[in-house]
């Protein structure tokens, strides 16, 4: 009881000092929508500039070019997929231009709603090799980019305010010497932190379903799934940010310093997350890499759920490994966590 | 009587500087107990061990006779010389939450009342004058009807009637029985409020006992001030002591009549002498050098 006493005191203090500041608030909303708004009439197209074809193989082995003369057809993007269900999907949703599989006969699927599958089967069928080729159709609604990119934004935008709403402020309050006052009350350091998280956690949800439920309204955006499901994964990727976020502002007394490593983070998951484009082509390092970062799984979870109508069942190591990684970053934060400047 | 806290020899080693140097002293129940010590002397050290914010190399803290732990946290209100609020949060928030933290709790209208903060309820913290901020951090210190207070350097920066107006605040929260230990570098403060006092300079503790106790024995008599541009010949024949200070020639002379019948040959005129009781910053002065470090 003592202890929710004293979260709630510091959880209810906290909310108020972010909600009054209204420029840091406003800009937690704005920049969002501006992002959105912008990429959606940048991008009206699907945002690719060449033609993805999908080359249906076993797992792990290279395409071979010298099987068939399409495939050394130049600014044609050819993607090896072992996953038959998968890469059907991608036609459907018009992420791949073509599905082929090479053999006796050659069978390819396309979608006949797509333009650019109709412009590549051109491509396919007069590529100048004599061997049977067969044609199936797939049909679906094309993916827009601003489908693909708009979990991309909120998770960016809930990655920056988790991690610097998070960081700089608790360095704010060592700096000043709040978290000095603090420390001389019966509050612990883990009272302390998870009055934080939750904190975080409330606003930066309303912020984020806010934001979502604007721009799905306005874009008529895609969303296959579940809503309670994209919560839970939301909430999942919340925690682990802001746990990251406390983690790294545990010990660091400076807000250059603090700065510079929330850079060091967030950077990394802009690029590596898949934010803004596919990494799917990438390499198995850059994969290894990405697969490490929380903002990767939230992503990567909550892409499944909207465009691809996931189920738990589907997206449940994403959570684990979320839940993993919070739990990690937690409990080393409050370990290492210091009131005072050192 | 058991100390209600005591101190034992505290040590804090930073790299390259003892700015604590064994540190020992007790403060009874209901005491106003005043660490007086120049910039730097290690009184805010001393203080910020005591209070469990600053890990000492050494030594331990006994809070009515056990080490201090949970107990003394619930027990103690503690008002920093440097610390901040949360901005956009009222007075009455700040205090509300603060409250929370604690299982004792003081009635807030009381605290309010007593730190005259009525009329500043609902301001923003960052809205506050210097004095009304530091009526703030001492009512936050109150918001758990504390046993011990700490007040370290309350009235640095505050101007002369504020000081006096927290001078009367601090009197009152002493008549209702709360021990106060003070850290100051104003003398006439450690004067008017404490009871006891533990001179401070390098680390160490110079000088400790009441106020009265330590002039006596210092100063067995009044001073006599003479301009040093009217003394014209050599007061070291004097049997009393001379401080040289901004000018002025200090003799401490236990008997006025016999001392001032001395002075008379060797001083221009008598017209400008003063003759004075001797003051804790005297006492500072003498032992600390004769100089306020910056």
């Amino acid at each position: 009881m003592k202890t929710l006493s004293r979260i709630y005191a510091i959880f209810v203090a906290r909310n108020r000092e972010f909600l009054r500041d209204r420029g840091t608030l406003a800009w937690n909303i704005v920049l969002p929508v501006l992002l959105v708004g912008g990429l959606a009439a940048v991008f009206a197209g699907d945002g690719r500039d060449q033609y993805t074809v999908g080359v249906l193989q076993a797992a792990g082995t290279e395409i071979a070019r010298e099987a068939h003369p399409f495939l050394q057809t130049r600014y044609v993007e050819f993607v090896p997929m072992a996953d038959n269900a998968a890469a059907l999907r991608k036609v459907e949703r018009h992420q791949l231009d073509l599905l082929v599989a090479l053999g006796d006969p050659v069978r390819y699927w396309v979608n006949p709603d797509s333009p650019r599958g109709y412009f590549i089967e051109r491509v396919l069928l007069q590529s100048g090799s004599d061997a049977a080729i067969v044609r199936e159709d797939v049909t679906g609604d094309p993916i827009r980019y601003v489908d693909w990119v708009l979990p991309g934004i909120l998770g960016m935008n809930m990655m920056f305010s988790c991690l610097f709403g998070v960081g700089y402020v608790v360095v704010r309050y060592r700096k000043n010497g709040f978290l000095k006052r603090l420390r001389a009350t019966p509050l612990k350091p883990a009272e302390f932190i998870v009055a934080q998280v939750l904190s975080r956690l409330l606003l930066i949800l309303a912020i984020t379903a806010f934001v979502y439920t604007g721009t799905h309204l306005l874009l008529d955006t895609r969303m296959d799934g579940s809503y309670a499901l994209l919560l839970l994964i939301t909430v999942a990727g919340a925690v682990s940010l802001v746990s990251l976020g406390l983690l790294i502002a545990a010990r660091v007394n400076s807000e250059e310093l603090a700065g510079g490593l929330l850079n060091m983070i967030t950077w990394p998951m802009m690029i590596l997350s898949g934010v803004w484009f596919s990494l799917e082509s990438a390499g198995p390092l850059v994969q290894k890499i990405a697969g490490m970062l929380p903002l990767t799984h939230v992503l990567d979870a909550a892409r499944a759920v909207m465009l691809d109508g996931a189920a738990f069942a589907d997206v449940w190591h994403h959570l684990a490994w979320l839940a993993v990684m919070s739990a990690a970053f937690l409990a080393i934060g409050a370990l290492i966590f210091r009131w005072t400047p050192g | 009587m058991p100390f209600a806290l005591e101190a034992r020899d505290l040590v804090k080693r930073y790299p390259g500087v003892l700015a604590v140097d064994g540190v020992s002293f007790g403060v009874p129940d209901g005491v106003c107990f005043g660490l007086l010590g120049p910039n730097g002397a290690g009184k805010t050290t001393t203080v910020e061990i005591i209070e469990g914010v600053t890990p000492a190399t050494s030594g331990e803290v006994l809070y009515r006779g056990e080490p201090a732990g949970s107990r003394f946290r619930e027990e103690t209100g503690i008002q920093f010389q440097a610390t901040a609020l949360q901005d956009y949060i009222t007075v009455r928030e700040t205090l509300d939450m603060f409250r929370k933290l604690y299982d004792r709790r003081a009635d807030l209208d009381a605290v309010i009342d007593a730190c005259s903060l009525g009329d500043l309820l609902d301001r923003d913290n960052r809205k506050l004058s210097g004095g009304q901020r530091q009526r703030l951090f001492l009512a936050v210190a109150l918001v758990n009807r504390p046993r011990i207070v700490f007040l370290d350097e309350p009235t640095t920066g505050l101007d002369p009637q504020a000081r006096r107006n927290f001078w009367d605040l601090v009197k009152r929260i002493r008549k209702e029985g709360t021990t106060i230990i003070l850290t100051t570098h104003y003398m006439d403060e450690a004067q008017v409020l404490c009871d006891e006092i533990a001179i401070m300079d390098h680390g160490r503790i110079i000088a400790q006992g009441t106020p009265d106790e330590l002039l006596r024995s210092r100063y067995p008599g009044l001073i006599i001030e003479v301009p040093q541009k009217d003394v014209i010949d050599d007061l070291a024949a004097l049997e009393h002591r001379v401080l040289d200070e901004a000018g002025v020639v200090e003799i401490v002379a236990s008997d006025v009549s016999k001392a001032l019948a001395d002075l008379g040959p060797a001083v221009r005129t008598l017209n400008h002498i003063k003759i004075r009781q001797p003051t804790l910053e005297d006492l500072f002065l003498d032992l600390t050098g004769h100089s306020l470090r910056p």
